[in-house]
């Protein structure tokens, strides 16, 4: 009897470890086949020239910086108004339908496909402005990390104990004062952390990015053009016929993998980091 | 400069009344303590005399409260904050702050931007919550780092850094171990020469051994209200007697 219990045990522990494995092995696999085809067409000319014409030579410059500049313009709309949202759920209106609607609503955009916010930021700018833009990419990025830094930025401030905030009202501090300088501040670690791994998240977006920032051969000079992105790039090179092209999508793959793991790894870092000392 | 007058307060959590009409006079620069069972109304009760109970969601308060002669519903709560300070049962430093970012949080996040003011607020306070020369060479370290009878002693200079005249004590030491609670009552009585101290405790002897006044509370009610000596030899009140001799409570 005793022994069979524990063959059992062995056996179930044996499954669940083998489910373990096979959990990572595709992203092991990811990793080892982007580093193993990305290093060899990586050089310096992909990190400073622009694409070549018809598959040859050239690299993704514009479509790094692209890159940079669309995560930017998107975090800079999409961070302020997802923590100021969440001080609203959390410091101002917990329970009425009206934060329960934006909970609801968060959780549910999280959910939808990010290609349907690209055709709704579509009809809804670039049809109106009549192009294609950064700008409009950036919106279609900004839309989709919004829900997850309120959600993460709300989490945070619940776990700030109420005493902080009374011991603020009971100092004559005004509320906003309270909450801006004291809550906020208490909470900051786990609002960068996931304020970085939202804009991880979204530096690899595609699909939205198709018909806002459309992509572009050259450097685009405002934010009003047509914007070359790493995935957009990835994505055209890769159903492109030239074999050149082909290598370059795997180097472009390999700097946003690169670019999301640090990300990610930032964002860690700094949840663990002590303020302690300041 | 910190009378309180107390007339009639009633006060309620939603349809719950938690004080059934309290008259009180609190004497100014004196001690007084508020002994009582569990849930008798002693945290709304003070609660009450910095407007920190009529401004939660759902609660109601009536009848008046005169601070020097002036209703304290007259003025902004948040006004009313800076001459009422409070110190709450549990150490409650800014975890997110330095020692010295905590003392001076009061003034600082009221506008008061002059850094020799500042510095000034701060030494003065520290020094009267007796806690300067412990910290005065560590004041950039985080104000979680102290002990906790350190961050009491802390979160007292922050309560009188802005220099109220009236200081509410919701049970300071009942989370302290008896050197802490030691230290927490001798800076009781050494405070009183310059404000009000109105105390909550579930201790009796801590109140026979530094509140000049004492109110016994019983179910929402002010039972008794006397001078310590009196409420302790001789209640009037057969069930302020029962609690004293720990017949209940
Ligand atoms: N936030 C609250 N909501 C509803 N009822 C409360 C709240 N706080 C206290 N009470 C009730 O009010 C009464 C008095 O509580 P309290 O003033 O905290 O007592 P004490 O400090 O003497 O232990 C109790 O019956 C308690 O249950
Ligand atoms: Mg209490």
């Amino acid at each position: 009897m005793y022994t069979k219990r524990n063959l059992l045990n062995a056996l179930m522990m044996g499954v669940f470890s083998l489910a373990a494995v096979i959990a990572v092995v595709p992203l092991f696999a990811v990793l080892g086949y982007v580093l193993k085809n990305g290093l060899t067409s990586l050089n310096l000319a992909f990190f400073t020239e622009l694409p070549g014409m018809m598959g040859v030579g050239g690299g993704m410059a514009n479509a790094i910086i692209g890159t940079l500049i669309v995560v930017a313009l998107a975090s800079v709309m999409g961070i302020p108004i997802g923590i100021l949202a969440a001080i609203y759920l959390s410091e101002y209106d917990r329970r009425s339908w009206f934060s329960t609607l934006v909970r609801f609503t968060s959780d549910v955009l999280t959910g939808i496909p990010s290609i349907i916010v690209g055709i709704v930021v579509y009809a809804a700018i670039v049809v109106r402005t009549k192009h294609f833009s950064a700008f409009s990419g950036g919106v279609a990025l900004a839309v989709i990390m919004i829900p997850s830094v309120i959600r993460a930025t709300e989490e945070m401030l619940r776990l700030v104990p109420h005493t902080i905030r009374e011991a603020g009202d009971a100092l004559g501090i005004p509320k906003w004062r309270t909450i801006l300088s004291i809550v906020l501040p208490t909470a900051a670690k786990g609002i960068l952390t996931g304020a970085l791994l939202a804009v991880a998240r979204i530096s690899g977006e595609t699909a939205p990015l198709l018909f806002t920032a459309l992509g572009n051969l050259y450097y685009a000079h405002s934010l009003n053009e047509p914007i070359a992105t790493l995935p957009l790039n990835i994505y055209f090179y890769a159903i492109s016929p030239y074999d050149q092209w082909h290598k370059q999508a795997w180097a472009g793959a390999l700097v946003l993998v690169f670019i999301v793991i640090v990300l990610n790894v930032v964002a860690r870092l700094a949840f663990r980091t002590r303020m302690g000392k300041n | 400069m910190g009378n309180l007058s107390v007339r009639n307060l009633e006060a309620w959590y939603g349809a719950q009344k938690a004080l059934l009409g309290i008259t009180a006079e609190i004497p100014e620069k004196q001690v007084t303590a508020i002994i009582g069972p569990s849930g008798c109304g002693k945290s709304t009760f003070i609660r009450c005399l910095n407007r920190m109970h009529d401004t939660l969601p759902g609660a109601k308060v009536s009848g008046d409260i005169l601070l020097d002669g002036k209703s304290i519903y007259d003025q902004h709560p948040v006004f009313l904050r800076k001459t009422v300070g409070m110190v709450f049962q549990k150490p409650n430093p800014f975890p997110s702050m330095s020692i010295y970012e905590n003392v001076v949080a009061g003034l600082r996040l009221n506008g008061e931007r002059r850094k020799a003011k500042l510095r000034a607020a701060a030494e003065k306070s520290l020094r009267m919550a007796a806690l300067w020369d412990e910290v005065h060479d560590r004041l950039n370290y985080s104000g979680v780092s102290l002990s906790g009878g350190q961050q009491q002693r802390l979160c007292i200079a922050r309560a009188l850094a802005v220099e109220p005249s009236v200081l509410l004590m919701d049970e300071p030491a009942s989370a302290l171990d008896p050197i802490a609670t030691q230290r927490i009552e001798e800076l009781v009585t050494a405070l009183k020469k310059t404000y009000t101290i109105v105390i909550v405790t579930h201790n009796m002897q801590q109140a026979a051994r530094i509140a000049d006044f004492t109110a016994f509370f019983l179910n929402g009610e002010l039972v008794e209200f006397g001078p310590t000596s009196e409420i302790f030899t001789k209640p009037k009140d057969k069930r302020t007697e029962d609690y004293i001799t720990g017949r209940f409570g």
